[in-house]
């Protein structure tokens, strides 16, 4: 426990609800990025998953949004401390996207347009816990939400859900992200509060 | 790791923003633009944690400033801008971030942009390069909703008349002073072109402010000839457009 702060009583919330440490509930949907929004043309936009120089998949807008979809409700954790639950999304299971691809990297870095990018053991995709989302509560997701398709790893903090997604290269090491090479923790695990290197 | 900070003067910018300054005795340094965590810890061990910027610039002696605008039905920043007195302890973690940084040895022209409470980390950068001497020509784009919300006035006022290399524009949304060139309103594409560094010079930009004024602040940058990897952003607050 930390120092008692005279005269701070703060404010606990009423309902039950079960949080990561150090988070706080929030209704709204704050908006953290660290360069201007992208604005991807839907006919120029691609995913692709490579393995360096070799292109493993690749879709256009219209063969992605082929896929089959799924609609998912998910609780989100950003490290700058809110959280929002219940959020309701359409996308892509990462389960899909995988299923025909064959390797044997057990590391992925995620990048996006406007040149982000974030790392993740290929596991913490896979399984059901990760999706390219396209839709939020009913609507095309909004570029500055990561529109018109971002990644969601809502097990992670957010700053692990790709926004503008364009593409997944798989790596045998590890190799930082954009966050994760300026002070945030490689792993990111909201549930063992960890936010920065050294947590 | 938590360090714990000992508040050794308070002074108010607005009716609804403080400066606390703090003395953190293992305080390792930081760049301008940088932003710590602040915990406050009630009787009964419940605490509440908020990232606040860091407004001063690096200095030798182990003193942190954060300027903090209280937020109608917040938490934390009640209790930072009304309760807390001198002599007061703080906790802080920090300092974090690696990316929304002016560090002293960039020499090419700088473009702050700021939105309402958004100046804080560029004014830390403003002082960051007053106090390391450095001549990187700045401009500072200001916009605030009428003139008794600007923070850091006459501190502004003294570095842009001490140096001409540092030159300020405000823009104010709804009330401008008597006389003012510009009427009230949002920052918009002339007044980005005649205030701000022309794309051909390739400012490094920040921007730092709400976040539907950093979305409007950072696409006209952009839109004026910057490329999107010289624009770096720093928003906070909701989106105003979805609940």
């Amino acid at each position: 426990m930390g120092i008692i702060s005279r005269g701070f009583s703060g404010r606990r919330r009423a309902e039950a609800v079960k949080l990561p440490p150090g988070q706080y509930l929030t209704t709204d949907f704050p908006v953290l990025s660290a360069g201007p929004t992208p604005h991807v043309p839907l006919d120029q936009w691609e995913f692709k998953i490579d393995e360096g120089n070799d292109t493993l998949r690749r879709w256009d807008w219209k063969s992605f949004r082929d896929l089959p979809a799924e609609t998912f409700t998910v609780d989100l954790h950003c490290v700058t401390r809110w959280s929002k639950l219940g959020t309701t999304w359409e996308g892509v299971s990462l389960d899909t996207i995988f299923a025909d691809v064959k390797t044997d990297a057990g590391y992925a870095l995620v990048h996006s347009y406007g040149d982000y990018t974030t790392n993740l053991p290929l596991e913490d995709l896979l399984n059901q816990q990760a999706w390219i989302a396209f839709r939020f509560d009913d609507e095309d997701l909004a570029p500055e939400h990561g529109g018109p398709a971002r990644l969601l790893v809502p097990h992670l903090y957010l700053w692990k859900s790709a926004k503008w997604v364009r593409g997944i290269t798989l790596l045998d090491e590890d190799q930082p992200g954009f966050w994760e090479s300026l002070g945030y923790h490689n792993t990111g695990d909201p549930w063992r509060e960890q936010r920065y290197w050294g947590d | 790791m938590w360090r714990i900070g000992t508040v050794v003067a308070l002074q108010d910018e607005t009716a609804t923003a403080r400066t606390i300054k703090l003395e953190v005795p293992d305080w390792p340094g930081h760049v301008a633009g940088q932003h710590v965590d602040v915990r406050l810890t009630a009787s009964d061990g419940y605490s509440a944690v908020r990232s606040y910027s860091i407004a001063s610039a690096p200095n030798p002696e182990r003193r942190v400033e954060l300027t903090v605008d209280r937020l109608p039905g917040g938490e934390v920043s009640p209790y930072l801008t009304q309760e807390i007195a001198v002599g007061d302890h703080l906790e802080l973690r920090g300092p974090i971030g690696g990316w929304f940084v002016w560090r002293t040895q960039q020499t090419e022209p700088i473009q702050l942009v700021a939105g309402g409470s958004g100046i804080v980390p560029l004014m830390a950068m403003i002082r960051s390069r007053a106090s390391a001497g450095s001549t990187a020509p700045f401009r500072l784009l200001y916009s605030v909703r009428e003139p008794a919300v600007v923070w850091y006035r006459n501190e502004l006022q003294a570095l842009s008349d001490f140096d001409r290399s540092v030159s300020i524009t405000y823009a104010y949304t709804r009330v401008a002073p008597k006389d003012w060139p510009r009427p009230a309103g949002r920052i918009d594409v002339n007044l980005i072109a005649n205030t701000t560094w022309p794309s051909t010079r390739v400012p490094t930009c920040y921007v730092c402010g709400p976040t539907s004024f950093v979305e409007s602040a950072a696409s006209l940058l952009s839109a004026a000839g910057n490329s999107p990897h010289k624009i770096r952003t720093e928003r906070f607050g909701p989106t105003g457009d979805r609940k």
